[in-house]
Parts: C-alpha cells; sequence; structure tokens
C-alpha cells in the first residue's frame, strides 16, 4: 500500500511540473466546449435560397413573402430564369432553389393543381435533408391557407366527399429544436475520452522511450500496482475535467440537467476505467510516443465518428450498427442525453452499466497480461 | 547532392523501419474511408417508432401499414394506452409515436376531417424534423389515395430533386475532407514531431554539426513525408473513385498540383511548430489542438461554416484546410476550373510564404 502512494505522488508531481500538459488539461476543454459546440451547429439556419419565378403572378408573390419571412430561409438572388437558379448552385452560392413553372396561377386556377420545383445542392447531405424539409413544409402550409381563403372566392368550393386527415405534432425533450442540447452532452464525451486516451496511452511510453522504465522493471513494485499507479491519477483528472466540462455546459450552454448527477457522475467513473484501460493497452503495444499518438489518433476516430455524435447510428447500414455495439463512446454519450435530456435512471441504463463492466475487465485484463517488466 | 541523398535516404530508413507507424499511416486512410463511406449517410432508414392505435379500424389499419412499407420506418411496438408512451421514449430507441384517436375512421367517414397526433423524440432535433417530414408526407399521400374521385382545388405538388447527390450520400463530403485530414495529419503532425524528437535526443546537434547547411537539411528531413501524404492522398483518391464512385470532374492536373501546393503549405507549418516545441509531447498536444480540431472543425469538413457563429467563421479563414477543401470539392465534384478557384489557391500559397518565413525566423541552428 506504501508503495502505492508512492508511485501516486511521483505520477502527480510529474504531471503537475509539467507546465504545457497542465496548461493542455485545463485550455482544452474550454476550447472544446466552446468551439465546438458552437461550430458543430447542425441547426440549419440562413438556407441560402435562390427563388425562380416564372409565373409573377399574385400567388406567386404570396409565396414569396413566406419564404421571405421564415427565419430559416435568406433569400440570396430572384430570377425569372431557372437556368440562372441552375447555375447559382453550381457556383454553390445557393443551396436550394425553388422553382415556381409558368402559369402557375392560372394551372391552380383551371386545374386545380400546380407544380412547384425544389433543387437542392446536396453535396452536403444533410443540409439538402433539412432544407428541403423546411421548404415542403412552408409551402404545405401555404398551400392550405389557400384552399381556405381562396376556393370560397374563386367560387371553387372544396368538394365535400373531401376526407382530410390533419396531423398535429409535438417535440418532446427538446421543443424549441435547441442542437447545442443535443451536441453538447456528446462533446462532454469527447473531452473525457481524449484526455484520457492520450494522457494514459503516451505516458508509460514516454518512460519506455526516455529508459526511465527500466529504472521502474528493476524495482520490486508489483505489476498491478504499477498499473494502478499510473491509471488513478488520470482518472481523477478525468473525473474533474467531466465536473469542469458540465459547469461550463451549464453556465454557458444552459444545458437542461434533468436526471440525477450522481448516476452521470457513477457512469463517467466507470467509463474513465475503459479509456484508461485502452491507454494502458495501447501503451503496452508501442515503443515510441509516436507510434503511441497514431494508434490513439486511429481508434478514436473510429470511436467519435461511430459514437452516435454527429451522424445517428440508427442510419448507419446494419453492419456499422453491429460495430458500434463495441464502441465505449457509443454508450456514454448515450447515457449522457438520456440522463441529462431525459431524466433517465439507473434503472433505464442498467444495460450500459453491464457493458462497461465487461469491457473494463476485457481491457484491462490485456494490457495487464501484455504489460512486461522486460523492453 | 550526394550528401543531400544520404540524409534523405536515412530518413527513409527512420520512417520505414518503423513498421508500426506505416501500418496505420497507410491503413488508416484506407479504413476510414471504407467505413465511413458505407457507413456515414444522412438518410433517415429505419427509424423506430412505436404506434398507439386506439382505433383500431379499417383507416387506421390502412395507414400504419402505408407508413410500415416504406423504408423510412420500422415498427419497435404497439403501445396499449398513453402511459406508455414516456417510458418509451425514455429507452431511447423510440424516435417518434403516432396516436390515433379512437373515433379515427369515424370522424374521417362522417365528418369528412380527422387528425393523428405525432411525437417526436426532439433529443436529436434535425432527426426529429426529418421524421416528422416524412411521416406527414406519408399521411398526405394517404389522404390522396383516399380522393382519387374527389380534388381539392389549389393543390400544389412539389418536386423535390437532389444536385450532384441523389442519395445525400455522406460520403461525398467525406472523400475531399479526408484527403486534407490526412495530408495535415501525415504532413504537419509527422514532421513536427520527427524533428522535435531529433531535439529532445539531443540528435538534432549531430546533425547541425555536419557541413550541411540547416536549411537543407530540414528539406531533406520533409521530403519522405511529402511523398507519403502524397501517395496517401492518391490512394484516398482511387478508393473514392472505385469504391463509391465520387467522381473527378474535373482537372486532374490541377487536382494534382493543387495537392502538392497543400502539402508544402502543411509541411512548413509542421516544420514551423517543431522550431516552438521543445519536447515530443508538447508537439502532439500543439498540433492536436491546433492542427487537427482546427481543421476537423472549422474546415468546412462535416460542419457548415456559415452556419457558425460570426467569430467562429472569421477565425476559420485562417484554417489552411478550409480553403483547400473549397478547392478540391470544387473540382471534383463540380469539375471546376483555375478561374474559378484562383482565389482560394493564392490563399493558400499565401499561408506557405507565411509559415516558411516564420520558420526561417525562428529557427536556431544552434541549441541553448
Amino acid at each position: 500500500m506504501r508503495t502505492l502512494k508512492f508511485l501516486l505522488q511521483k505520477e502527480f508531481k510529474q504531471i503537475v511540473r509539467n507546465k504545457a500538459i497542465l496548461r493542455i488539461i485545463i485550455i482544452a476543454p474550454i476550447l472544446q466546449l466552446l468551439v465546438l459546440a458552437f461550430a458543430v451547429d447542425y441547426e440549419i439556419k440562413n438556407i441560402k435560397l435562390f427563388f425562380v419565378d416564372q409565373d409573377k403572378s399574385h400567388f406567386s408573390s404570396l409565396l414569396f413573402s413566406q419564404f421571405d419571412g421564415s427565419d430559416y430561409f435568406f433569400i440570396e438572388n430572384y430570377s425569372n430564369d431557372q437556368n440562372d437558379a441552375k447555375e447559382a448552385i453550381h457556383q454553390g452560392e445557393c443551396d436550394l432553389a425553388l422553382i415556381i413553372e409558368p402559369n402557375f396561377e392560372q394551372h391552380l386556377y383551371r386545374d386545380g393543381t400546380a407544380a412547384v420545383q425544389l433543387i437542392a445542392n446536396a453535396i452536403d447531405g444533410t443540409k439538402a435533408g433539412l432544407s428541403s424539409s423546411y421548404a415542403t413544409a412552408i409551402i404545405r402550409s401555404f398551400n392550405k391557407t389557400l384552399i381556405e381563403q381562396y376556393s370560397i372566392r374563386g367560387n371553387l368550393i372544396p368538394d365535400p366527399e373531401f376526407h382530410q386527415i390533419e396531423p398535429t405534432y409535438s417535440y418532446w425533450y427538446n421543443p424549441d429544436l435547441n442542437y447545442q442540447a443535443f451536441m453538447v452532452p456528446g462533446i462532454l464525451v469527447l473531452l473525457v475520452t481524449m484526455i484520457g486516451t492520450f494522457m494514459s496511452s503516451m505516458n508509460i511510453v514516454r518512460e519506455k522511450e526516455l529508459g526511465t522504465i527500466e529504472q521502474i522493471n528493476v524495482t520490486p513494485i508489483k505489476k498491478h500496482y504499477f498499473i494502478i499507479g499510473k491509471t488513478l491519477p488520470f482518472w481523477i483528472i478525468g473525473l474533474l475535467e467531466f465536473g469542469f466540462g458540465l459547469t461550463l455546459a451549464k453556465i454557458v450552454f444552459d444545458i437542461p440537467m434533468v436526471g440525477s448527477l450522481f448516476t452521470l457522475f457513477a457512469f463517467a467513473g466507470v467509463y474513465l476505467f475503459v479509456v484508461l484501460g485502452l491507454g494502458l493497452l495501447v501503451s503496452t503495444l508501442t515503443d515510441t510516443q509516436q507510434q503511441a499518438m497514431f494508434i490513439s489518433w486511429f481508434f478514436l476516430v473510429i470511436f467519435i465518428l461511430l459514437g452516435g455524435l454527429f451522424t445517428a447510428i440508427e442510419n448507419m447500414p446494419l453492419w456499422a450498427q453491429r460495430i458500434t455495439f463495441f464502441n465505449p463512446v457509443r454508450y456514454f454519450i448515450e447515457v449522457n442525453r438520456m440522463v441529462l435530456l431525459k431524466g433517465a435512471g439507473i434503472a433505464d441504463i442498467a444495460w450500459h452499466f453491464i457493458v462497461m463492466a465487461i469491457f473494463i475487465l476485457a481491457v484491462n485484463s490485456l494490457a495487464i497480461f501484455r504489460y512486461r517488466k522486460v523492453s | 547532392m550526394k550528401r543531400f541523398i544520404a540524409f534523405v535516404r536515412k530518413e527513409f530508413h527512420h520512417i520505414l523501419r518503423d513498421w508500426r507507424t506505416l501500418i496505420i499511416l497507410f491503413g488508416m486512410p484506407i479504413i476510414q474511408i471504407l467505413l465511413f463511406g458505407f457507413a456515414i449517410t444522412n438518410e433517415i432508414k429505419d427509424a423506430s417508432i412505436a404506434i398507439l392505435d386506439q382505433a383500431n379500424d379499417a383507416h387506421s389499419k390502412a395507414l400504419i401499414n402505408k407508413i410500415l412499407s416504406t423504408d423510412y420506418f420500422k415498427l419497435e411496438q404497439y403501445l396499449s394506452n398513453q402511459s406508455q408512451i414516456e417510458p418509451v421514449f425514455r429507452k431511447g430507441k423510440v424516435k417518434e409515436v403516432i396516436i390515433f384517436e379512437r373515433d379515427f375512421s369515424q370522424k374521417l367517414d362522417k365528418e369528412k376531417i380527422s387528425g393523428i397526433q405525432l411525437l417526436a423524440d426532439a433529443t436529436d432535433p434535425n432527426t426529429a424534423t426529418i421524421i416528422l417530414n416524412y411521416t406527414q408526407g406519408i399521411i398526405a399521400g394517404y389522404q390522396a389515395d383516399q380522393n382519387v374521385l374527389s380534388r381539392l382545388p389549389f393543390n400544389i405538388q412539389v418536386q423535390t430533386e437532389m444536385f450532384y447527390n441523389k442519395e445525400l450520400k455522406g460520403v461525398y463530403l467525406f472523400v475531399p475532407g479526408l484527403i486534407a485530414i490526412i495530408l495535415m495529419l501525415v504532413s504537419a503532425m509527422m514532421t513536427s514531431i520527427s524533428i522535435t524528437k531529433e531535439k529532445e535526443f539531443g540528435t538534432m546537434e549531430i546533425l547541425l554539426a555536419t557541413p550541411m547547411r540547416p536549411g537543407i537539411i530540414i528539406i531533406a528531413k520533409v521530403i519522405p513525408y511529402l511523398l507519403l501524404s502524397f501517395i496517401n492522398a492518391l490512394i484516398i483518391l482511387t478508393l473514392g473513385y472505385f469504391v463509391f464512385g465520387v467522381p473527378v470532374h474535373g482537372s486532374i492536373t490541377l487536382l494534382l498540383f493543387e495537392m502538392i501546393l497543400f502539402v508544402l503549405t502543411v509541411l512548413s507549418l509542421g516544420i514551423f511548430i517543431s522550431t516552438v516545441t521543445s519536447s515530443q509531447q508538447v508537439a502532439l498536444m500543439a498540433s492536436l489542438m491546433g492542427l487537427m480540431l482546427p481543421t476537423i472543425l472549422l474546415s468546412g469538413f462535416i460542419f457548415p461554416i456559415e452556419n457558425m457563429p460570426l467569430l467562429l467563421q472569421i477565425i476559420s479563414n485562417i484554417v489552411p484546410a478550409k480553403w483547400f477543401i473549397i478547392i478540391i470539392k470544387n473540382i471534383m465534384l463540380k469539375g471546376t476550373g483555375l478561374a474559378i478557384i484562383w482565389e482560394e489557391t493564392l490563399i493558400i500559397f499565401g499561408f506557405m510564404i507565411f509559415f516558411i518565413s516564420l520558420s526561417v525566423k525562428n529557427f536556431k541552428p544552434r541549441l541553448a
């Protein structure tokens, strides 16, 4: 036990006296949370719309004012030639083009139906999907008012046999569709994961590379003491980081915290053992810091991109969804969102705890097995 | 010249004998592009929904059938009462609950108007928006089916066309972005770390004591990385082209030229980082925080720049990758030529000059 105490003392001293690392520990979360949360804003606003009006009628100008008044759209350009719009999309000046066919109003009066065409620049798939969704919704509601207001005036009374289904809808847990409430809990996970993996994986390798590990190897320190001594400091730092990040999330972004913070920290504590175990495993597999960094980076990128932070897991093909079952980041992101936004309790996330326990066992026993007291 | 070649060979030996790094270096882009090319899509497919069908009659059944027959939705479970909604949402899997009132069909047949309630789990706001939009579209389609004979006046039909990327595949954005990231990682990070490593180990002193000029030493050091990153970029391009059909509409020569220009720029950035750091750990953290994160976040690679707050939009201008991604997207996906992207090219060129002169200014041929 005394050995462990000395080991911990040594590690903490090494961490604290390294000004650069200390600075990174403090600055990284602030930077990441602030920059990421603002940068990763998929809340699509100011969609640049090219409005092509080949009709120039009363109806088309009404539709124009609908889009002009919407927060989602910004009318970048206006023309009566659809080739202008296609060219603008080609140049990347516009995201979406709305094309009103010639004789739009006349068709509506005479045939009862007319077409509006939407062309989206789909290089950014998400944006294209969302912006055309918004545009469709606006046109739909415009259509409704048109029917209500003009059918009587124009002596075109709706067919009494017409069956109408009116959907009403509501957004749960996040009625303002605040995108940051969705992103910030995920970014917190990123933060803890990155700091944890990099710090722990580089640490042992550094001793290897500088040769100081030899000195530890010749002491009677037991293998598991050494591992604990290398893990515990980063575990504490990781939890502090998490708390720090949560505080920032509350103060800066006013993220809802519906669930219990205790549950959240309990899960974070368990999760950190997985992350640190991974870092350890990497450090036992490598000889230089460069290698350690590359391998950590490699897995982190995969974990993060398959973690459901940026793109929803349920949209992935089945095989990719299966891979995510082995991704610890995925579980923590889910738990964070569930607890913070929906107020999920221990019972709701019991499964996540079990999976973490399995990961801890697997990763850490592999790391201890791989660690040899020889160089 | 002979000495120079010997230097380059030494550097190649350093890199090639570290097989673990090499595997990662070449394996990483391949695995990443395969994984994300296939896995990252923005199309909503098989979203789990729950249905509370209190009507359980002909219309509700037919409409449920219609909803479930699309690729968008799959049924997670039927609910039997309102109190089950909250728990099912809390578990997290179900994204939408559709509620039919008890008198759904009666109202529809007698009063000709009936309602449906749609509840979406908006913890992910965008998915919620799209799912609701799809559902409303399907309901509108059902409504049209019910009214084949009678027509509503003033019916506007919306036809949507997706340009450049019909299936909303993520890979189109990913290939240009990945090229930028890999070039950045290999060129800037590896050079900065390998030069700092020589400093940390004291071998830099030995190199500087040779009759070679310091500038030549540095050039000899970066040549292998230039080559490696270039090969990597080509691998990504080829994979993107043959596996995912990411087109190269523009001129390949122009594309290669722009790639070399960008590689030179990030190499000079890497050299600059190494002149101001003294240990590998610091160089690594500095490259991670100063290079990788901005490159991923502020380059428009995944996240549209125009959505960001103004301050970040301004900052994004000093991220070289932003301009590079604009350039390759233009060349690859739209086939534009130099006439349109000369400004961006000039900006990258400016960055290169800037970093080179900074490094020359900071470079100390003597150790402290």
